[in-house]
């Protein structure tokens, strides 16, 4: 896969592990019991609502941090967290195929963080100018000023 | 002849195709020299924009040698080169007469679907969907051109293909997005986009005399393209742009902002909106992604102008209407007019004041056009601009 391709798709998973994130955190503030019950958990329900608190953090840190990588890692071990709360077998499965997702995302955030900067190429002679930029500010400009109006169907640059 | 064909999202393929023929007498079939790939090209191999048949010729960037005349065209003879407009426009409907070209009134064939559709049709296009008239287009060996006594610009002999073809469409495009925002000496101008369009833009703004110009993009070698052009670079991927135009601007915005992005903007988690954007994008609810439509409306100087040379294909969501109308802003669109310019723009080029070859980064075979769509779509390989060699 093409570099460029690679990193869209890290970022799209990284988004939406963002995304559920925030939408998990919030569905254990507002139904803690929900999750106490389902998961057979081992842990009360205002233990539950720290986590939400902890899974909205998680997300936001996500989505909005210019170095997402501690934030992921950050997920996994919430997820190490999680799985030590619950008892029930479904539960732990569900939550073990998200901590792969959140490792997967964590270790190829990590990777594309340690990876050698792409070949640059220099454009930085390539003005189009015969002469240099600052020297080229309003050539055009004289001409424009002939034009009745630049806003109206009619003008034209050229006489 | 070899031709590159859409056959689907994302599946463009170089095709043993049919020669084009004089279909009409004010015809002319143009034997392709040089063509490109455009960015508005990459919309359609994205899947973004409907209207595509499998099959059709793409491209809209092209000239060459004129092979064949039509009976009735007088303007054109065997062996002119060409520069051939992405408008096809008949010269003679009103609008044409008004120079608003790219709405000329009578060259699209599917009038009824477009008129549906966008209330009134617009000019056909080359190689641009069965919406702008279904036209083959010129990534391609040969090509119709459909009203050749009036469209097509000759070049003079001597001047290199690779000088004159950005005159069928983003050197004008460019100029024409710099001249509708009515640049003053005073003003700084903010370009969106650091692509093909954004390149011409940006010199457009220079040579038209903006104090201060920005280009705004995050791909290094576009920033260092635009720099070179005379443009203060930003990098949103490191950078908040809208604190960095109030920083450059003492905190009043830019004069003039203009979007050379279009409807395909940046998704990245930085920009909350645009993920939403491609969220509703994915479940079919929005066409476009216009975070550089509302980042403009949010941070351009009140009373400004907004210019919109980015193409945009069909429904945004979220648009600052409110923002737009208290700022009393002007916005201010449109395919390019481009027979209004063409002219005064080969002049400049034949006068040196500005050599639109800089931004040619890669030139393939027609054969490698497939391959160079992907690699000029991710930004690849240095890649800026991509010319074709029939």
């Amino acid at each position: 896969m093409h570099q460029g391709r690679s990193k869209a798709v890290n970022e799209a998973l990284a988004c939406g592990l963002g995304f559920f994130s925030i939408g998990l955190g919030v569905a254990e503030l507002i139904a803690p019991r929900l999750f106490v019950r389902a998961a057979h958990a081992r842990v009360s329900e205002n233990v539950i609502r720290l986590y939400g608190v902890r899974e909205i953090i998680t997300g936001v840190g996500i989505l909005m941090a210019w170095n997402r990588g501690p934030w992921l890692w950050g997920r996994v071990a919430g997820d190490a967290l999680d799985i030590a709360s619950v008892r029930k077998p479904a539960a732990m499965a569900a939550l073990a195929g998200v901590t792969a997702l959140d490792i997967a995302a964590a270790t190829a955030e990590t990777r594309e963080e340690n990876r050698p900067p792409p070949r640059l190429f220099d454009y930085s002679d390539r003005s189009g100018f015969p002469r240099p930029a600052h020297e080229m500010r309003g050539a055009a400009r004289a001409k424009k000023e002939r034009a009745s109006s630049p806003l109206s169907p009619e003008a034209r640059i050229s006489p | 002849m070899k031709a590159l064909c859409w056959h689907g999202k994302k599946d463009i393929r170089c095709d043993e195709v049919d020669d084009p023929r004089i279909e009409h007498p004010r015809d002319a079939i143009v034997r392709v020299t040089t063509c490109a790939i455009c960015g508005s090209d990459l919309h359609l191999f994205d899947g973004f924009i409907p209207g595509m048949m499998r099959g059709d010729i793409l491209g809209h960037e092209f000239m060459g040698e004129v092979v064949e005349v039509g009976a009735e065209n007088k303007k054109l003879k065997v062996g002119d080169r060409v520069v051939v407009p992405f408008t096809i426009i008949c010269g003679e409907c009103e609008q044409c007469r008004r120079g608003n070209y790219s709405v000329c009134e009578r060259t699209n064939r599917n009038k009824d679907m477009a008129d549906k559709v966008f209330g009134h049709s617009t000019a056909g296009l080359f190689g641009y969907t069965h919406l702008t008239g279904g036209y083959a287009g010129g990534q391609a060996e040969y090509v119709r051109v459909p009203y050749a006594d009036v469209g097509p610009v000759k070049i003079p002999d001597g001047m290199p293909d690779e000088q004159a073809i950005f005159l069928g469409d983003i050197f004008p495009t460019g100029w024409q997005a710099a001249v509708q925002c009515d640049i003053q000496p005073e003003d700084t101008v903010a370009v969106w986009g650091a692509g093909p369009v954004g390149q011409f833009t940006l010199r457009a703004a220079v040579l038209l005399g903006a104090k201060q110009v920005i280009a705004i993009d995050r791909v290094p070698e576009r920033l260092s393209m635009a720099q070179a052009g005379g443009a203060i670079p930003v990098n949103f991927e490191t950078e908040s742009v809208i604190e960095r135009l109030n920083e450059l601007t003492r905190g009043k915005g830019p004069d003039k902002c203009i979007d050379a992005v279009g409807l395909e903007a940046h998704v990245g988690a930085k920009h909350l909106d645009s993920v939403y954007d491609r969220a509703k994008q994915a479940l079919m609810a929005e066409s476009d992604r216009p975070h550089v439509l509302r980042e403009m409306i949010y941070v351009c100087r009140p009373a400004g102008v907004l210019s919109v040379p980015g193409v945009y294909g069909g429904l945004i969501d979220k648009f600052p209407i409110g923002a737009l109308m208290q700022k009393g802003l002007t916005l201010r669109t449109g395919q390019t007019h481009v027979n209004r310019w063409a002219q005064d723009l080969l002049r400049r080029i034949v006068e040196d004041e500005i050599d639109p070859s800089f931004v040619i980064t890669h030139t393939v075979t027609l054969e490698d056009g497939p391959e160079m769509y992907k690699t000029f779509r991710d930004k690849e390989d240095g890649c800026i601009k991509v010319v074709l060699k029939p």
